[in-house]
């Protein structure tokens, strides 16, 4: 299966802001950090469509989202994941000195992943 | 049914003093004023409450006494030879000053949220200085809000109707009379709302801020493009910053999170510096949660440096990098962390939680989090500004009191008197030792 090579950025959205405030265990906080906003060419170029899951593989780790086409992506190669445990999984943990890891810009391949389910965070948190 | 009138929301940075909550039966009914995060928080903060004091045993958490839960935790700290005391920007003022104390005592480090959002910010201070003032001087005065790397809609929803862009100030009557400018490498809800958007390719702030410096000392830039902008137009921004009557800058975590992090900060201090050779500029943090902006204030009246201090050594020590939570678990250094209010397993890299769930970890909580869920011990504890009351500091360092609008549940109590109780215990700890 081929991917496609992007750029991943983590971020605050308002529905993670308000994720997190109805409650860590809700089925609100959760559908707002599993997903991975893509723009609408690398959606079509992966040959699959808006909603399908995909799976992001950077050289820390791989996690499996649900693909959502966003306007704010106004050009391919980038995608943007909510500050959260499933963005997590592809950040390094050195901080050159900074303190800080890097939590956008980190180089990632993205694919297809139709078949394969997200998984839930008492599962990710299991894996640690 | 009782009214609250100005009430601080407990959320985000902004501090919004004028929300109206309504109370029936110690519920709180409704929250006017307040935007989506803050109106989720005043309905739903009682839905998913950690019931009782636990401890692991065997791999499970078990329901105890808090007293139990104290004298663990009191054990687990004063045992530990460098412990970690993280987190304290959902909770007072008040509150940060017992944790120093604690700190103090067990001979850790304290470090807060400011390590993995604004971190970078704070070092360009040290490095550069700030130009700063307060956002009510922003409301009345500015004519230019430049928005970089942050999305103001989306992380401070009333931030642009409060204090910036469509704020109606005694000299600016919103946003007829201010321009934005949004720099940034996505087109964010902030950048769809502003009257210009810029553009840049991502991980290159740092240039694009020194060709803009650059163009502002109308020096030549000896390139067709910086960061994927053509030069023309980054002289025409120069010229739009030079010629505002009051302008300011507004960063997110945009420019602290990418490559370059401080050094960006150090880039972004710096051209306020030069700006105010040719007008008024000032610059100013986003910060994220509500009392993030606090735990710096109080920590640096009590020990001289803002987070990430080393109390270890019997005086003050601070060396981002080094005394940074991320860098102390990665190198493997510390033995035992007490969480208060944060969720570091939600928000680090697997590689540091696992370790950081290696060590001994102790959450005082009000409600579940990843963190709460792998704990060795759990204490409940009531949330700030809705159940206890206390001080919590603006993103411009203004001092605002939080209320208490309901009782608290009777098993629980504030951080403060959490982080007391745990104090007395260590103190009569050390003394039996
Ligand atoms: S902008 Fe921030 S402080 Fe204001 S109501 Fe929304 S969450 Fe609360």
């Amino acid at each position: 299966m081929t991917g496609i090579k992007v750029k991943v950025l983590s971020g605050r959205t308002l529905r993670q802001g308000v994720g997190k405030e109805a409650g860590k265990n809700s089925e609100r906080y959760r559908t707002s950090v599993s997903i991975c906003e893509m723009n609408s060419e690398d959606i079509t170029s992966l040959s699959i469509k808006a909603g399908e899951n995909v799976k992001v593989t950077s050289a820390h780790g791989s996690v499996v989202l649900k693909s959502v086409s966003s306007n704010q992506l106004t050009k391919p190669g980038m995608i943007f994941i909510p500050y959260g445990l499933y963005a997590n999984q592809l950040f390094n943990e050195t901080t050159g000195g900074s303190g800080m890891p890097t939590f956008k810009g980190e180089p990632a391949v993205v694919e297809s992943a139709i078949e394969e389910p997200v998984k839930t965070l008492e599962e990710l948190i299991t894996e640690i | 049914m009782e009214i609250f009138q100005d009430v601080v929301c407990p959320v985000c940075g902004c501090l919004c003093d004028d929300i109206e909550v309504s109370v029936e039966n110690n519920k709180i009914v409704k929250a006017r004023n307040a935007c989506a995060m803050g109106t989720t928080k005043f309905l739903n903060y009682n839905n998913d409450r950690i019931p009782s004091p636990m401890i692991k045993n065997n791999g499970v958490q078990k329901p105890v006494s808090l007293e139990e839960c104290i004298e663990k935790t009191a054990e687990i700290l004063v045992k530990a030879k460098y412990p970690l005391i993280y987190g304290l920007s959902l909770s007072s003022v008040e509150s940060v000053k017992v944790a120093i104390e604690l700190t103090e005592e067990v001979g850790g480090v304290l470090d807060n949220q400011t390590s993995v959002c604004h971190g970078p910010g704070v070092q360009g201070i040290h490095d550069i200085g700030e130009s700063t003032g307060s956002l009510g001087e922003i409301r009345h005065r500015a004519d230019l809000i430049i928005a970089w790397g942050a999305n103001l809609q989306e992380a401070h929803p009333r931030h642009m109707e409060r204090y910036s862009y469509t704020s109606k100030g005694r000299y600016r009557n919103g946003k007829e009379d201010r321009n934005l400018i949004v720099i940034d490498v996505r087109e964010t809800l902030t950048a769809k709302a502003a009257d210009k958007f810029i553009q840049i390719e991502q991980g290159k702030d740092f240039e694009f801020i020194n060709a803009l410096r650059t163009a502002l000392r109308l020096e030549q830039i000896q390139k067709d493009k910086v960061a994927g902008v053509p030069v023309e137009e980054i002289e025409k921004l120069a010229e739009v910053l030079r010629s505002c009557e009051f302008g300011v800058i507004f960063f997110g975590q945009g420019v602290t999170q990418v490559n370059g992090k401080g050094r960006n900060i150090d880039g972004l201090f710096s051209l306020t510096r030069d700006l105010n050779s040719w007008t008024k500029f000032l610059i100013m943090p986003a910060r994220g949660h509500f009392n993030v902006a606090g735990v710096n204030q109080v920590a640096t009246w009590q020990t001289g440096f803002p987070y990430a201090i080393d109390l270890s050594r019997g005086y003050p020590w601070y060396n981002p990098g080094e005394t940074t939570i991320i860098d102390i678990i990665r190198r493997g250094e510390s033995d035992a962390t007490l969480v208060v209010g944060s969720d570091p397993i939600a928000h680090f890299p697997p590689a540091i939680s696992k370790r950081l769930i290696n060590t001994p970890l102790i959450s005082i909580d009000p409600a579940h989090s990843m963190t709460t869920m792998v704990s060795d011990v759990v204490i409940p504890s009531s949330f700030a500004g809705i159940e206890y009351e206390g001080l919590a500091y603006r993103m411009d360092g203004l001092c605002l009191p939080l209320k208490k609008l309901v009782k608290e549940p009777d098993n629980t109590m504030s951080d403060e008197k959490v982080l007391k109780m745990i104090l007395a215990k260590v103190r009569e700890l050390k003394k039996v030792n």
